[in-house]
C-alpha cells in the first residue's frame, strides 16, 4: 500500500484520547461523588471551605481546557488569559458598576466565549505544538495588558481590585464562605452537565472527529474552522466563568495572579485527571491545589522539588492520570462482583 | 440495470467537463471529460501516477482544478468548501481508510450524519427535545446501516483495533449515513485478500442496486473493475485513454499498451 501519499489522511491524532463512552461517571459513582461535594462543607472549618470552593473554581477551568484539548484536540497554554478576562470582568463590573456578582457570570461567560472565538480564528492556521506556542503568546501578554494606563481606572493597574465578598441571599443561616461554596457547587454542575451533554451530541462529535482525522470530518460535512473555533470559544467561556467566580471567592484581582503559571497548572491539572475524561478535571484541581501545600510540609525549602517529584511519580505511575485508576477500580470491583 | 439504462439518455448525475489540473509545471490531469448516470458504476482505472487520485481529489473539492468544471446534477461543484460536498449527495471513502480511530464504531457512523442534521451548541448543551428527537432518528438510521454493513457486534468497540477488512465496512458504512447519491470509493480493494475482494465486489453491487446509489471506483485491482463496472474510464498521464463498457475498455490497444508496455518502449 502506499502509505506515504495518504500520509496527510491517516496521520495519528496529536492526543490520545479516550473513547466517549469512558468520558463519564456512571449514575452511581456521580451521585456519591455529589453527595461528598453537597456533605463536605457542614464538616469542615472555614479554610478548608474556601480551599473546596477553589478546587470546584480550578475544577471547572480544567475541565474548560478538557473540553478544547480532549473534545477538539486543540492545545491551549494561554487559559490563564481567558481566565483572567473572567476575574477582571466580574470584578470591574461588581466594584465600578455595583452589578450583582451572579449577574456577572454570565456576561463574563458571554464575553470570554467571544473572546476565544475569536482567538480561534487565527489560530485555526496553527495545530499542535505551534497553537500551545501562540496561547503562550496570549499568557504571557495578558498580565501587562491588565496592567495598561489607560484601562487604570477600570482595573486599579498593578494595584489591582479588592471584590466584595457577597452575603449568602435570603437570610440563609450561613456563612459566606459556606453560600459561596454551594453557590459555586450549584455553577460547576450546571456547566459539567452542560459539558457532557455538549460533547455527546453532535457538535460534540464533531469536535472529536475533527480531533481525529480532520480531512475525513470534512468530507462528512463537518465546517472543521467553524468547530475548531467553537471548541476555542466554549473552553474560553467556561474558563471566563472559573475566573469570574476565583475573583469574588479570592476577593481580588491583580495583574499577577493570572500569569503563564496559571496555564500550566491548569495544563497539568488536565493531564493528572486524564485528557478527554470530564471527572477527572476535579482530580486534577486537586493535584494542583493540595500537592503544592503538601510538598512544602514536606520539606520548606525544597517543596518546588517535592511537588516535581511527587508530579513525576504520577506521570510515572499512571500516565492517563486519574482514568486510569478509576478504570483499575471499575475492574476489580467487577472482578470482586463475578466471585 | 434496465434503470441505468434509461438513465442513459437524461441528463448525468455528474458530469466531469474537460478538467485540467497542474501543480506548477507538472500537469497532472489535461482536459478529462466524462459523465456518470444514475444507477451506474463507474471505475477509474489507470496506472500508478495516470492521475486517478488527482481526479478524485477534485471531486472532493481537495484540489482546485485549474481549468474546467465538474457538475452535480447541473449545477457546479467548484464554488462550494470541501465540507460542503457531503450534503448535496456527494459521500466518500478514504484509500487507506480514514476513520475517527478514538470513538466507537456507532460514533462514527453518527458522524456521518452529520450533513444531514442540524444542531447548535446551546441546544447540544441543553439537550432540548428536538435535539433529543433528532438524535433518536440518526440512532436509528445508524442502527440500520449497522445491521445493513453487518457492524452490530461492533457497534461499541473503538475502531482503532479492528481487523482492516472490518474498517473498511465502518467507512463504508459511515459515507452511506451522509445519505449519498454519488459513492466515490478509493481504492476500497487495497490491502484486501482475495476473498475479502470478492465480498466486496457484491456488497458494492448490494449497495447500487439495494439503496440507489452511483458508484465511482477508483480502482488498480482490475478484477473488481471488470466484474462489477457497468463502464470504464481509463486514464494514463492525465489523460483519458479510453472509454465504454469493461470488455471494450480490456480490448482497447493503448490501455493494454499503458499496463503492458508496447515493443517499441
Amino acid at each position: 500500500m502506499s502509505a506515504a501519499v495518504e500520509e496527510v489522511v491517516t496521520e495519528a491524532p496529536a492526543v490520545e484520547a479516550v473513547p466517549k463512552r469512558a468520558m463519564t461517571l456512571g449514575t452511581g459513582t456521580s451521585l456519591v461523588v455529589l453527595a461528598l461535594l453537597i456533605l463536605a462543607p457542614l464538616v469542615v472549618k472555614n479554610f478548608v471551605i474556601f480551599q473546596l470552593t477553589m478546587l470546584l473554581v480550578y475544577g471547572l477551568a480544567v475541565l474548560a481546557l478538557n473540553i478544547l484539548t480532549g473534545g477538539s484536540g486543540q492545545f491551549s497554554l494561554g487559559q490563564s488569559a481567558f481566565y483572567a478576562v473572567g476575574a477582571y470582568t466580574s470584578a470591574v463590573l461588581m466594584e465600578q458598576y455595583n452589578v450583582n456578582y451572579a449577574l456577572t457570570l454570565p456576561i463574563s461567560g458571554i464575553l470570554c466565549f467571544a473572546v476565544g472565538f475569536l482567538f480561534g480564528q487565527p489560530a485555526l492556521r496553527l495545530s499542535g505544538v505551534y497553537l500551545a506556542l501562540a496561547t503562550f503568546a496570549l499568557a504571557t501578554a495578558m498580565p501587562q495588558l491588565l496592567k495598561l494606563n489607560f484601562l487604570e481606572p477600570w482595573t486599579g493597574g498593578v494595584q489591582g481590585l479588592v471584590v466584595t465578598k457577597p452575603d449568602a441571599p435570603f437570610g440563609l443561616p450561613m456563612s459566606q464562605d459556606m453560600w459561596l461554596y454551594y453557590f459555586t457547587l450549584a455553577i460547576t454542575i450546571a456547566i459539567y452537565v452542560g459539558a457532557v451533554n455538549l460533547l455527546r451530541s453532535r457538535s460534540g462529535r464533531a469536535f472529536m472527529a475533527i480531533r481525529d482525522n480532520e480531512i475525513a470530518a470534512s468530507a462528512m460535512g463537518i465546517d472543521v474552522a467553524l468547530y475548531k473555533t467553537l471548541a476555542f470559544g466554549v473552553s474560553a467561556g467556561i474558563t471566563g466563568i472559573a475566573g469570574s467566580l476565583g475573583a469574588i471567592v479570592v476577593q481580588f484581582v491583580a495583574p499577577d495572579s493570572y500569569t503563564i503559571g496559571l496555564a500550566i497548572q491548569l495544563f497539568l491539572g488536565m493531564v493528572v485527571g486524564g485528557v478527554g475524561w470530564l471527572p477527572g478535571s476535579i482530580v486534577g484541581a486537586a493535584f494542583i491545589i493540595f500537592v503544592p501545600n503538601m510538598a512544602e510540609n514536606i520539606s520548606k525549602g525544597l517543596s518546588g522539588a517535592v511537588f516535581g517529584v511527587l508530579l513525576f511519580l504520577v506521570i510515572f505511575v499512571v500516565p492517563h492520570g486519574a482514568r486510569q485508576v478509576a478504570i483499575f477500580c471499575q475492574q476489580t470491583v467487577a472482578k470482586f462482583r463475578k466471585r | 440495470m434496465t434503470q441505468a439504462q434509461l438513465a442513459q439518455g437524461q441528463d448525468p448525475l455528474l458530469a466531469v467537463r474537460d478538467v485540467s489540473v497542474v501543480f506548477g509545471g507538472i500537469v497532472a490531469l489535461n482536459g478529462v471529460s466524462f459523465n456518470m448516470h444514475k444507477g451506474q458504476v463507474l471505475g477509474l482505472i489507470g496506472p500508478n501516477g495516470a492521475g486517478k487520485t488527482t481526479l478524485f481529489n477534485c471531486l472532493s473539492r481537495l484540489y482546485q482544478p485549474s481549468s474546467g468544471d465538474i457538475l452535480m446534477e447541473g449545477q457546479s461543484i467548484l464554488k462550494r468548501p470541501p465540507h460542503r460536498i457531503a450534503e448535496i449527495g456527494i459521500g466518500r471513502t478514504f484509500q487507506n481508510v480514514a476513520l475517527f480511530a478514538n470513538l466507537s464504531v456507532m460514533d462514527n457512523v453518527r458522524i456521518g450524519a452529520h450533513s444531514k442534521t442540524s444542531s447548535d451548541i446551546i441546544s447540544d448543551s441543553l439537550r432540548l427535545a428536538w435535539v433529543r428527537r433528532s438524535e433518536v432518528a440518526v440512532n436509528k438510521k445508524v442502527h440500520e446501516l449497522l445491521a445493513y454493513l453487518d457492524l452490530e457486534d461492533v457497534a461499541h468497540t473503538t475502531v482503532a483495533g479492528l481487523p482492516f477488512g472490518t474498517q473498511k465496512r465502518v467507512e463504508l458504512a459511515r459515507a452511506l449515513a451522509t445519505d449519498p447519491k454519488i459513492l466515490l470509493l478509493d481504492e476500497p480493494a487495497g490491502g484486501l485478500n482475495h476473498e475479502e475482494v470478492h465480498v466486496l465486489g457484491d456488497l458494492i453491487r448490494r449497495i447500487r442496486n439495494e439503496r440507489h446509489v452511483t458508484v465511482l471506483l477508483v480502482e488498480h485491482h482490475m478484477g473488481l473493475v471488470m466484474s462489477i463496472a457497468d463502464h470504464v474510464v481509463a486514464l494514463n498521464f492525465g489523460r483519458k485513454l479510453a472509454e465504454g463498457t469493461p470488455a471494450q475498455v480490456q480490448a482497447d490497444p493503448d490501455v493494454i499498451k499503458a499496463y503492458l508496455g508496447s515493443k517499441d518502449q
